[in-house]
């Protein structure tokens, strides 16, 4: 079968793509594949014994996949989780250092999943030479990491760069690199796939250039600029790690997004993007990689034309929720409530359950918690309002799990009048009722300090004008 | 005349494609060159390809054990660095 057209839609926009999109990362899922293992090119925050730094935390060692191996794998979770939108190609090394093992797997997924959106992550090095084969694949979405324009500085990130059969080292090996960067990214735009721009904050190195690099970037048409902060341990045996750099804070990490975003005018900031494992699967936050390891996937029969089918009707569904959400949000009108929905409260309050252990953090697993937090959060500050105890939880193992449908029924009643749920992890089974419940799951400030996530959460409902557009999530138990 | 790759490799898998007589295999626990092919490139290209994109230092050595790249050589740290004790 020939990949003709795309019949479904989910990545082809970015307002629908769970990487781009603060909406659509909620509903869709993503699957990295570690099918790349060589790499062209070396990073100061790298160390070759792990996975690639630009797209996972240092440290981290995924299993290689072969590319039949890998093209199982996105069919098998495409089959179990049909939330399945996109699928990415980054890591351990440089997709594009391993052309003949990406579009090995590229070519498989086309023909038997030709719905899922395909990725790629680069440093760009080889990038120029690829395109045309990217292109052929439908690739919506490729992302470059590039962290200077600027050769004198990129001498100070790059120590060497593998290029026309040679070790090219210093300078020249930076201005290289940088110019084929800059090339793959017109080249890119020209033929209107989205590029996605990751620059590392090196403090000291490149961050008061990572301005210019915003400016740009942008200017060339890049979708998004997404600012990540520098990991640098020494126990990572990087070369930053080892030789004392130091790692930019959260608030440096911030100023400089909301620093560059106001200088281009935009919001194309990607705030809620974290540095994800390269083979992560689920929700962006979510991992789940556990229960597809090449062992379990192995064993998993994939009947992928009913998958593909499956997915097409779940997609349809959110499809239709978003694009609900976003004509409510224009028309500021509140969304209709259930009768059973309780009272407003306070305007502008709002009120979040959180699963802690320790009281301090965010540090429970929702199927795990036996009891939850319970906060209003308003402009005057936050309260702790309740403690709630749930009779039993949620997942208390295999033996009694033949119960959690109530057991997650009881737990959602106690938080019914809760907008937000936060926990360190929160399973794929209960993410939807608890959402149709009215309560949106998060597990992005898993092990943040409670006060910390509860002010960020509550921004970004300001600044998102939830709280204004949306006051039914605003509500009592009483 | 022939490499070899020692225990340092990693395998990532960068020199196996680039060697242009087919001398390496991906064999476990680590990478290996068949001596009877590797020519050390004489005659194909001005570097050996390996010991060009190879990205671990003393992962390649020539046939007096003398490391193709030597520690420091790509990582720009110099061996004390390296031998610092790792905090948990
Ligand atoms: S030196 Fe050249 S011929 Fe020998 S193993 Fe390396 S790439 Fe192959
Ligand atoms: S490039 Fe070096 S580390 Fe990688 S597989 Fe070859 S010898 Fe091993």
């Amino acid at each position: 079968m020939e990949p003709t057209s795309q019949p479904m839609t989910a990545g082809a926009s970015p307002a629908l793509h769970p990487c781009y999109s603060e909406q659509a990362h909620r509903h869709f899922a993503r699957l990295h594949l570690a099918v790349a293992p060589a790499c062209n090119i070396q990073c100061h925050y790298c160390n070759r014994k792990y996975d690639c730094s630009n797209e996972s935390r240092p440290g981290v060692v995924s299993e290689l996949l072969t590319p039949e191996q890998a093209a199982h794998k996105a069919l098998a979770v495409g089959a179990a989780i049909p939330h399945l939108a996109v699928v990415g190609v980054a890591g351990p090394g440089d997709p594009l250092a391993n052309p003949e093992r990406l579009f090995a797997t590229f070519r498989e997924l086309a023909e038997k999943a030709p719905d899922l959106t395909l990725c790629v992550s680069t440093n760009g090095l080889a990038l120029p030479e690829q395109v045309e084969e990217l292109v052929k694949y439908h690739i919506g979405h490729v992302t470059i990491t590039i962290n200077c324009i600027d050769p004198d500085i990129g001498a100070r990130i790059y120590p060497w760069i593998f290029w026309n059969h040679r070790r090219i080292r210093g300078r020249k090996a930076a201005e290289m690199l940088i110019a084929q960067q800059q090339k793959g990214l017109e080249m890119l735009i020209e033929r209107g796939v989205l590029v996605k721009v990751n620059s590392v904050l090196i403090p000291g190195i490149n961050d008061e250039h990572l301005h210019e690099v915003h400016r740009v970037v942008k200017a060339k048409g890049a979708f998004l600029h997404n600012i990540m902060p520098l990991i640098a341990r020494p126990e990572h045996g990087t070369y930053y790690g080892l030789a004392g750099q130091v790692e930019p804070t959260a608030e440096q990490v911030r100023a400089l997004q909301d620093a560059c975003a106001s200088e281009s005018g935009e919001t194309g900031m990607m705030n809620h993007c974290q540095q994800c494992r390269a083979d992560a699967v689920g929700m962006l936050g979510q991992d789940r990689g556990a229960e597809f390891t090449l062992e379990k996937v192995a064993a998993m029969q994939v009947d992928w034309r009913a998958a593909l089918a499956k997915r097409a009707a779940v997609r349809a569904t959110i499809e239709r929720r978003l694009a609900m959400q976003t004509q409510f949000a224009k028309a500021k009108s509140p969304i209709p409530l259930p009768a059973r929905r309780p009272a407003i409260i306070a305007p502008e309050t709002l009120r979040m359950a959180v699963g802690s252990n320790d009281g301090q953090t965010i540090d429970a697993h929702f199927g795990h918690a036996r009891e939850f937090l319970i906060f209003d959060v308003s402009p005057t500050g936050m309260r702790l309002v309740a403690r709630r105890g749930i009779d039993s939880n949620y997942c208390s193992g295999p033996t009694t799990c033949g119960d959690t449908t109530t057991v997650l029924a009881s737990a959602i009643e106690a938080l019914r009048d809760c907008a937000v749920l936060l926990c360190a992890r929160i399973g794929f089974e209960p993410w939807r009722p608890l959402e149709d419940a009215g309560i949106q799951p998060n597990s992005e400030h898993a092990m943040e300090p409670i006060v910390d996530a509860l002010l960020a959460v509550y921004r970004e409902w300001c600044d998102g004008g939830r709280l204004e557009t949306e006051p039914a999530l605003v509500r009592s138990s009483a | 005349m022939a490499f070899r790759i020692v225990a340092n490799c990693t395998n990532c898998w960068a020199c196996l494609p680039l060697c242009p007589h087919e001398a390496i295999r991906a064999a476990t626990p680590h990478f290996e060159i068949d001596t009877a092919r590797c020519t050390e490139c004489a005659g194909d290209y001005a570097d050996p390809q390996c010991a060009s994109i190879c990205p671990v230092e003393g992962a390649i050595v020539d046939s007096t054990g003398q490391a193709l790249n030597p520690p420091g050589s790509l990582t720009g740290l110099s061996p004390e660095f390296l031998t610092l004790p790792s905090t948990p």
